[in-house]
């Protein structure tokens, strides 16, 4: 930015006022991108101040608990880490399967303060990192923008994005997810990429390679970027912008970027073996060919280079056919045709809830209705479209990647609600891009129409023929000094005439013409009143919708305000009360939460990578008593936590989400099937409810005792009353409940020694169990009481 | 008389490429055997991995990808060092190598923390 303004050495007092005025421009932006990073990071202590310091969610607490190991052990021992507290009996290879970076990343944080004598807990740390990653976030949104459009739309966007409801939903003080870091990690890698194509520098690239490094290291959707910028260079070659910046940018970053993401345990020999990362080595292939056309076309006379693609096109066409055919063969052959189970469920949407009913489970997976989009970009909704046109006029490279990366990410927010966040940066980039530039035609005109500048028309048109100029400059997005070079002459031409006719040459020279004063002016005022509302909106999902920790309710009544600490007490007990080896189940919901709180081994959790455990789970679940226990003893259970939300009306228990348990358990093992639960199509727990959801464990463990709270058994959540009310347990008994009976524990009950009634029938002439036989033989079949 | 003629073309295709790569500077003629001897490497261990099999299978992707990288690497260093390249004009070519070497080093260190 500074090269262009520099080279206004014609008159000296025009260079000292312009270098001036840069120079405050400078500082002036410093101190707005430092003010944005603040804004950013404490927008987000919401949850913080309400609540306190605590790790929300669920997903968080598999984190925090890997972050806590590696600050204990050291990075060896992370990296081969076995863990044999989830998954009982199958354990998980945790060095193998989680992304590193965000734990990687706190840890060195930690490890940092900590050898600088600042002693912060592990866990401060872990709650304040995606604050903190915000505000990198927004600074990379800035230089990425700027590389775009110029300092003005790069700061909008910066603030833009500080603020915007989707990135604050999943990067709040104590939500500790792979999101936090892997969005700045996605926005820094993207604007490494703008930056090698505008300047063609191979450092750059380096720095593209290595970004995209953390980026894989720290998130899943990694394969976003690896599939946008080939698409990108396709994009490029075929509307003929093909150059040598192109290559610097795009082909060091394949060859590197797979080796990098090869190297990640996770991600391992999937970087060249699936067919998420096909599109960027088939662009590879491409790019090349198209940069060797041109090599020979430049080398060639005109004629001959027709007959050297006669030659090659009729020769090069069989190859490449059988090149093709062998390639499609290939994948042909896996069922999946070489994509991962998520990334189908991405482009089919349907995919999932007809063959993974476990990925369309998840209520981060389903489709975004409407309403969400305005809650979570607000006012950017209607700039976005504004801010795609002025990405046209002109196209450059960098707006060219905008536009597509913002068409992409829409769709695939209209996919799944969890990649909003995707979108977020994309709307944040173009509204700053639609609103700078609005505000740059406002004032323009308001400047040239106010009177009293006369006066200062040459300063003044000098500054706007520098605008012009350096808007010129920022729009053919070369910082090469030979375009400055082609410019000084014409600046100081136009420079020397300003001074002659200051307002004709000025209002030539602008491509823009002047609105009407009155209009721009309140045009101003009602693009900061929409400013005005987006900010008041995000503060207030910052504050109400999006900082809540799931582990600690609050309600407000007439009496006061309720909290609601049941997780944690539940958590609390089991860690207290239990021994140390004690397996317990749940449903994967609450998997991490039990290893981390309550450190005891669990069966399943919300790792969700073996659909049969989960299936077996749900099915026990779902089963009778007998035939659960039996489940449950198989695999060493002693005690099965169960979630319900029926005396305080709380909606996610696990009661509204038995129909998935059922659904999933169905789904491995047959003889559950959905509409036995189901009344009519109906699903109910009420009286009409059908005999196996009245006797399946789910109901038993839920509503065992809930008719001593009332008096009639109310379900608050259902609205009814309960069908079987008054039942004991045979085969577990109840060893907690928490003060809102929240979360109910329950113990399974050892196996008799002796079994009493079987024997007697298959061996009716034991003559030492005969007594015994005919008392118990009279009607109890249960050997279990 | 398409045959003959377009074998007279073809002829005379393959004299004028020739004359035109003649006239290219030696410096550039170095970094073109440098890129061609990468590939011949490259081909070379893919063979080998057809014959004998790819069970390291992280040895044959490092050894292939290390090879690949520096021909892109060396492509990217003949494109920003050719005189006749305008967007080029004022990077100096030390600053090519430079960078040309950094990159290097990094995919080297890579390669080798992969080789296994």
């Amino acid at each position: 930015m500074a090269a262009p303004e520099t080279s206004t050495a014609a008159v000296p007092t025009l260079y000292t006022n312009n270098t001036l005025r840069n120079a405050f421009g400078g500082v002036l932006s410093f101190f707005i991108l430092l003010l944005i990073g603040v804004m950013a990071f404490s927008i987000r202590l919401f949850s913080v101040i309400k609540y306190e310091s605590v790790i929300h969610e669920f997903d968080p607490y598999f984190n925090y608990r890997v972050t806590q190991f590696l600050a204990k052990n050291g990075i060896y021992e992370f990296w081969n880490w076995f863990d044999d507290r989830t998954w009982y009996p199958l354990g998980r290879v945790i060095g193998g399967t989680v992304y590193p970076g965000l734990t990687l990343t706190a840890g060195t944080i930690w490890w940092l303060l900590n050898s600088l004598n600042i002693p912060l807990s592990v866990e401060t740390v872990c709650v304040f990192t995606a604050p903190i990653f915000s505000a990198f976030a927004s600074w990379a949104t800035f230089l990425l923008t700027k590389e775009v459009k110029g300092t003005g739309a790069g700061l909008t966007a910066a603030a833009l994005l500080a603020m915007v409801p989707s990135y604050i939903s999943r990067s709040v003080a104590g939500s500790y997810d792979n999101e936090a870091v892997a969005i700045f990690a996605l926005i820094f890698t993207f604007y490494l990429y703008i930056k090698t194509l505008n300047t063609g520098s191979l450092f750059y690239a380096t720095l593209n390679s290595i970004a995209y490094f953390y980026m894989v290291c720290s998130w899943g959707g990694y394969t976003f970027i690896i599939n946008l910028i080939p698409m990108h260079v396709l994009l490029c070659i075929v509307t003929g912008r093909f150059s040598s910046r192109l290559y610097i940018a795009y082909a060091p970053l394949v060859v590197l970027g797979t080796l990098l993401a090869a190297l990640v345990p996770v991600v391992g020999f999937n970087a060249v073996m699936t067919s998420e990362h096909f599109a960027s080595f088939l662009v590879f292939i491409i790019l090349h060919v198209v940069a060797f056309v041109y090599y020979i076309k430049g080398i060639l006379s005109p004629k001959m280079f027709k007959v050297a693609v006669t030659l090659v096109v009729s020769v090069g066409l069989a190859v490449c056919c059988a090149v093709i055919a062998v390639l499609i063969a290939l994948v042909a052959s896996s069922p999946t045709k070489g994509w991962s189970g998520r990334s189908l469920s991405l482009l089919d949407p349907t995919y999932a809830s007809k063959y993974i009913p476990i990925i369309a489970s998840v209520s981060e997976h389903q489709p975004p209705t409407w309403p969400s989009y305005f809650m979570d970009i607000n006012v950017l909704a209607f700039l976005v479209p504004a801010g795609i046109i002025a990405c046209f006029s002109p196209l450059s490279d960098s707006s060219s990647f905008v536009v597509l990366y913002i068409a992409t990410s829409v769709y695939f927010s209209g996919v799944m609600v969890r990649l909003m966040l995707v979108f977020a940066p994309a709307a944040c980039i173009t509204s700053g891009i639609a609103l700078s530039q609005s505000f740059d035609v406002f004032t323009r005109s308001i400047k040239f129409q106010l009177p009293g500048i006369s006066s200062n028309t040459e300063v003044d048109a000098a500054e706007t023929s520098s605008a012009t100029a350096e808007a010129q400059n920022d729009a053919v997005k070369t910082e090469k000094s030979e375009e400055t070079s082609k410019n000084r002459p014409s600046k100081k031409s136009k420079k020397k005439e300003k001074e002659e006719k200051p307002s004709t040459k000025a209002k030539a020279e602008k491509r823009l013409l002047a609105l009407p004063l009155d209009s721009s002016v309140i045009s101003l005022l009602l693009l900061i009143l929409l400013g005005a509302f987006y900010v008041v909106h995000c503060v207030w999902a910052a504050a109400e919708a999006y900082s809540a920790p799931s582990i600690v309710l609050t309600s407000r009544s007439h009496d006061g305000l309720h909290v609601f600490d049941d997780f944690r007490e539940a958590y609390g007990w089991l860690r207290h009360n239990t021994d140390v080896d004690d397996k317990v189940a749940s449903w994967w919901d609450y998997g991490y939460q039990t290893t981390a709180m309550a450190n005891r081994t669990v069966i399943v959790d919300n790792n969700t990578w073996n659909n049969t455990h989960i299936a077996t789970v749900g099915t026990a679940m779902s089963s009778p008593e007998k035939a659960a226990w039996e489940i449950f003893h198989s695999l060493d259970v002693k005690y099965v936590l169960v979630v319900f939300g029926g005396l305080v009306g709380y909606p996610s228990d696990d009661i509204n989400k038995f129909l998935w348990m059922v659904r999933i358990g169905g789904g491995v093992f047959p003889h559950i099937k959905e509409p036995d639960y189901l009344r009519d199509g109906q699903y109910r727990i009420d009286s009409q409810a059908t005999p196996t959801m009245l006797n399946c464990l789910m109901y038993k463990l839920s509503y065992y005792r809930f008719v001593e709270t009332d008096g009639k058994g109310f379900d608050r959540v259902r609205q009814t009353e309960i069908g079987k009310k008054h039942f004991k347990l045979t085969h577990f008994e109840e060893v907690f409940t928490t003060h809102h009976w929240m979360v109910r524990i329950y113990k399974l009950k050892p196996p008799k020694n002796r079994i009493r009634g079987k024997t007697k029938k298959s061996k009716s002439k034991t003559s030492s169990t005969s007594s015994r036989g005919k008392r118990s033989g009279s009607g109890k079949k249960n050997p279990w009481q | 008389m398409g045959r003959a003629s377009s074998k007279e073309d073809v002829g005379a295709l393959f004299r004028s490429l020739r004359s035109a790569y003649a006239a290219t500077t030696l410096n550039l003629k170095i970094i073109d055997l440098y890129v061609g001897f990468a590939i011949f490497t490259a081909l070379i261990q893919v063979v080998y991995m057809v014959m004998v099999g790819s069970f390291p299978f992280n040895s044959f992707l490092s050894g292939v990808l290390s090879c690949v990288g520096t021909a892109v690497l060396a492509v990217c260093l003949r494109i920003q060092v050719n005189k006749e390249n305008k967007e080029f004009k004022d990077l100096p070519p030390e600053r090519a190598f430079a960078d040309f070497v950094l990159c290097n080093l990094v995919l080297h260190l890579v390669m080798i923390n992969f080789l296994g």
